[in-house]
């Protein structure tokens, strides 16, 4: 694969902002070197914030304590219903609460380690340090986490690590953060700090003399499209997990605010690192609109099998004999087992099931076998355990788990890749900031269990609102108005595209479109992808654009409340992206953190990592819906943590 | 299976509006109750007809958007169950099923299924919170909390603030709603320092938002999705009493 079929090579990228000397004083010099702003001219400073998750409630709050003037966005009806809510399994922080031998640095190790060697050490130790700050912050609000007898709090190791550094609050970890970050942002809208805007999508980004400055935005409700202005966007819109259609994040998680700024100059980085998670509820038919994710402690206690013989794949689980079982993750992988981290889990279930061993609807899907454990520990104790995921499991499947082995299969739960952002977290276009799971910083190729929430409260109550005065120092920037240049011309950009959304009158509907291209981003640019199916998936997506902008058919009008209108957009920027993901995916010839490459692979087909060739973050500038993009790389360094290789046969 | 369901249809906040009976047919007791709305909505998509709008996001019963009245019930027949959870198999073949919108007056129709619910916004705004400005926080060891405590503001913290308590109160009150969150934050020694203003702040911002006012009826609690006791709303009752009697 030659770079002039799919893409072009640009210039290097690289980040200044990130100071050089030793990692664990970086931050704290970033900080001082930092202007600040004086607080009798933050009033006269505007922020907008898209995204009231983690990263963007937490960070509208603190730059309203702080004393700016804020504007803060979401699609939602309120800002406590963002996809962060959903997250179950915990929060990391080097608190080193159970003296285990936890520390800052070994934090930062494991982020590095786990990221497989391709995120910027400077962040990453950032994030290892700002992490004991955040449960401070949180426990002040009343976030309810779990706590031993003695009062104090409760931790537990999670996916894998050595460490207990896990807080958690039950099974609604994201639930709590949130509503504490909610709490705090609802605080400022009372004391009228805050303009909250819900029920309001961003739609463009608005440059003017090459400074983000303002974004378009439509009211979901009357369907009246505003320009807003601002000193300063900051984007905390979530990931891309959708563009599988499939994933296990929210319906409306979407691409549309990034993807937006990336046709308006700002780079995405790594769009092809996607996680896949292995325990998820199954689809169940044609009607499956969203998957559910189960925590990984199942695996703990449950073993995973297939049938041995295709044939015995239609018949009842209790029928299969024991030695016509294939336990093949403790087959492949004797020494960790069923235990194997994410991607080699995932990878190895959608093997067996290309095989024809899958079981259940489609064949897409593997046993999670409890009988052992009951034997073993007892129903109670099982229950005690696992309790409510097996009432959850039932309630969706209305099978029982206790009866009958789950049925698991692996579903895309978080993604990696982003815009790309500096050390300040800025993007390649000036005052436009990118944080939480929108920006590609601190996970690399893969990101460890319970470090998306650290990263998201990172970004939001410690590392912007320092590194933001940096830029805003230099404001207030002269005043913008609606009748200017590029002002109008956003605007008429979204207005022409809902237009054209609603004119095309189609024969096919939003979710036809989108569900296709979920199938093709899955089979080709999932788990395991090749030069040839991933060469293959993009005519695909691009003979699937063509159809959407010819054949799509979208109900209703521009002025009212018009669901079918909103995904219309989103499917259409995914479609977008996905040509992107796929073209990253192409470029990157080596398998790496969450996905496997083919062509690369150790003699026992194993991943094999080139380091020589690949030691970068992939950059991508857009150059028009037809244009090749360009590749922009920033070099990796590793002074601290020294590249090794993965086993666990 | 097949089964018909009569929808509200309104097409806008000011319009009138009327239940509309639907067919679906062929759909699989594995989907779940959104699933065969989503499905019926293609078909009427494609019948050039407009497809019914209602609010959904997360589909696991935890952001509090879904919001439907299924046959009488917020949220259905399935005790402590979202909308978005519940399955078509707690349906029969033949089975006709109301769909409605949450009815409250706090909470006008925006169209068919959608309602706004921005005034339970407002009264977190008014008191629902810790003053806790970021970076001011001492260690997170430095004020132990008695496992009971910190469980049973878990408890109470876990509401969705999804308002099914609201439609389902003959007087479309938010008090259980209420309830939870002064129950959460009173429950742990951080909240302490505002305990008094805070009752007193979120009860006056339920008024001022237009919820009724709480007979103690108890349909809340049996619709709640997160199971919300009902003792909550003595709680804050008897915070409330002390908390006047120091003004
Ligand atoms: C089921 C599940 C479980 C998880 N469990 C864990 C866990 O245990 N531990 C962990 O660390 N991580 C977990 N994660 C990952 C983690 O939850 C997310 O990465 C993180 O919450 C993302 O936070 P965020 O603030 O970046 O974005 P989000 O919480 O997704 O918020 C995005 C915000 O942007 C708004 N928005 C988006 N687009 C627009 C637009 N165009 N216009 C206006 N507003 C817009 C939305 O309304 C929303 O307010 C889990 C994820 C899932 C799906
Ligand atoms: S108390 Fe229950 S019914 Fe009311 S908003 Fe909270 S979760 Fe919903
Ligand atoms: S859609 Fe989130 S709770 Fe039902």
């Amino acid at each position: 694969m030659t770079a002039s079929d799919f893409w072009a090579e640009g210039e290097p990228v690289v980040d200044k902002a990130a100071p050089d000397g030793p990692v664990e004083t970086r931050w704290e010099r970033r900080k001082f070197s930092a202007k600040l702003v004086n607080p009798a001219n933050r009033r006269k400073l505007t922020v907008i914030v898209v995204g009231t998750g983690l990263a963007g409630g937490s960070a509208a709050a603190t730059l309203a304590e702080a004393g700016y003037k804020v504007k803060s966005y979401c699609y939602q009806d309120s800002p406590r219903r963002a996809h962060s809510i959903a997250a179950q399994g915990g929060i990391n922080a080097a608190k080193n609460y159970r003296n285990d031998g936890d520390s800052v640095y070994r934090l930062f190790y494991d982020t590095v380690k786990g990221g497989d060697f391709r995120a910027r050490e400077s962040n990453v130790y950032r994030l290892a340090q700002v992490s004991v700050n955040i449960i401070d912050q949180c426990v002040a609000q009343g976030v309810p986490f779990a706590r031993e007898y003695g009062g104090l709090l409760d931790n537990r190791s999670f996916g894998g690590t050595q460490v207990s550094r896990t807080f958690y609050a039950r099974g609604q970890t994201g639930q709590q953060l949130l509503l504490g970050a909610y709490q705090a942002l609802e605080r400022q809208i009372g004391l009228g700090n805050v303009e909250m805007n819900t029920r309001h999508e961003m739609l463009e980004l608005i440059i003017v003399d090459g400074k983000a400055r303002g974004i378009v935005v439509r009211d979901m409700i009357t369907g009246e499209i505003t320009t807003e202005f601002a000193d300063a966007v900051v984007l905390a819109s979530g990931g891309y997990g959708n563009v599988f259609f499939l994933s296990t994040n929210a319906k409306g998680c979407n691409v549309t605010a990034t993807w937006r700024a990336h046709r308006k100059g700002a780079l995405f980085a790594n769009p092809c690192y996607t996680q896949i998670h292995p325990t998820c509820i199954p689809e169940s038919g044609s009607h499956q609109s969203k998957l559910t994710l189960m925590s990984e402690s199942l695996r703990n206690d449950g073993r995973v099998w297939v049938p041995k013989d295709a044939k015995d794949c239609q018949k009842p689980a209790g029928e299969i004999a024991e030695e016509d079982r294939d336990y093949y993750l403790e087959r492949i992988y004797p020494s960790f087992g069923n235990l194997v981290p994410r991607d080699i889990a995932s990878r190895a279930a959608k093997n067996v099931c290309d095989e024809g061993r899958g079981v259940g609807p489609g064949g897409l899907g593997v046993y999670l076998d409890f009988a052992d454990a009951i034997k073993r520990l007892g129903r109670k104790a099982v229950e005690a355990k696992y309790g409510n995921l097996f009432e959850m499991y039932e309630r969706i499947t209305g099978e029982d788990p206790y009866e009958t082995p789950m049925r698991i299969y692996p579903a895309v739960h978080y993604t990696m890749g982003g815009l790309w952002v500096d050390y300040d977290l800025q993007s390649t276009i000036p005052g436009l900031f990118v944080i939480g799971e929108a920006n590609f910083s601190d996970h690399g190729a893969n990101r460890l269990g319970a470090s998306a929430l650290m990263q998201g409260l990172a970004d939001g109550y410690f590392v912007l609102p320092n590194t933001i005065s940096n830029y805003l120092a230099a404001g207030p920037f002269p005043a913008v108005s609606a009748g200017d240049a590029p002002v109008v011309e956003a605007r008429k950009q979204v207005e022409d595209r809902i237009a054209k959304f609603l004119s095309i009158d189609g024969d096919r509907t939003v979710d036809s479109f989108h569900r296709e291209l979920g199938q093709i981003m899955w089979e080709y640019c999932g788990m395991e992808r090749s030069e040839e199916g991933l060469t293959k998936a993009i005519g695909l997506i691009r003979a699937l654009k063509e159809e959407f902008w010819t054949r799509v058919k979208v109900p209703g009008k521009g002025e009212e409340l018009n669901q079918n209108l909103e995904k219309a957009g989103r499917v259409a920027d995914f479609i977008e992206l996905g040509e992107l993901m796929c073209i990253d995916a192409l470029h990157r010839r080596e398998s790496c953190g969450g996905h496997f490459r083919a062509e690369s692979q150790t003699p026992d087909g194993e991943a094999l990592r080139h380091d020589d060739e690949f030691s970068y973050a992939a950059a991508w500038e857009y150059f028009g819906a037809d244009g090749k993009p360009v590749l922009h790389k920033e070099d990796l360094n590793f002074e601290y943590v020294h590249p090794s290789t993965r086993s666990y046969k | 299976m097949d089964i018909k369901v009569r929808v509200w249809r309104q097409a806008g906040p000011s319009a009138a509006g009327k239940m509309v009976t639907y067919d679906v047919k062929g759909i699989s007791p594995d989907a779940s109750f959104l699933e065969m709305i989503d499905v019926l909505n293609e078909t009427l998509i494609l019948n050039g007809d407009d497809p019914i709008a209602f609010d959904h996001d997360c589909r696991e019963g935890i952001c509090g958007m879904c919001s439907m009245v299924i046959n009488g019930v917020a949220h259905g027949p399935e005790k402590a169950t979202t909308t978005c959870q519940l399955h078509m198999r707690k349906f029969k073949d033949g089975d006709v099923i109301d769909v409605e919108p949450w009815r409250a007056a706090a909470f006008p129709v925006i169209k068919d299924l959608v309602v706004d619910r921005t005034p339970l916004d407002k009264i977190i705004q008014a008191g629902g919170y810790i003053t806790a400005p970021t970076g001011t926080a001492p260690d997170a060891h430095a004020t132990p909390v008695p496992k009971k405590d910190a469980d049973a503001a878990f408890e109470a913290a876990t509401c969705i603030g999804c308002g099914a308590c609201v439609a389902a109160c003959p007087n479309g009150s938010s008090m259980l709603f209420t309830a939870a969150k002064i129950a959460h934050l009173g429950l742990m020694p951080q909240g302490q320092p505002e305990r008094d203003s805070r009752v007193i702040d979120m009860l006056q911002a339920q008024d001022d938002a237009g919820f009724g006012g709480c007979t103690n009826a108890g349909e809340c609690t049996t619709v709640c999705p997160k199971g919300i006791p009902m003792s909550l709303i003595g709680r804050l009752n008897s915070d409330y009493r002390k908390a006047i009697s120091k003004r």
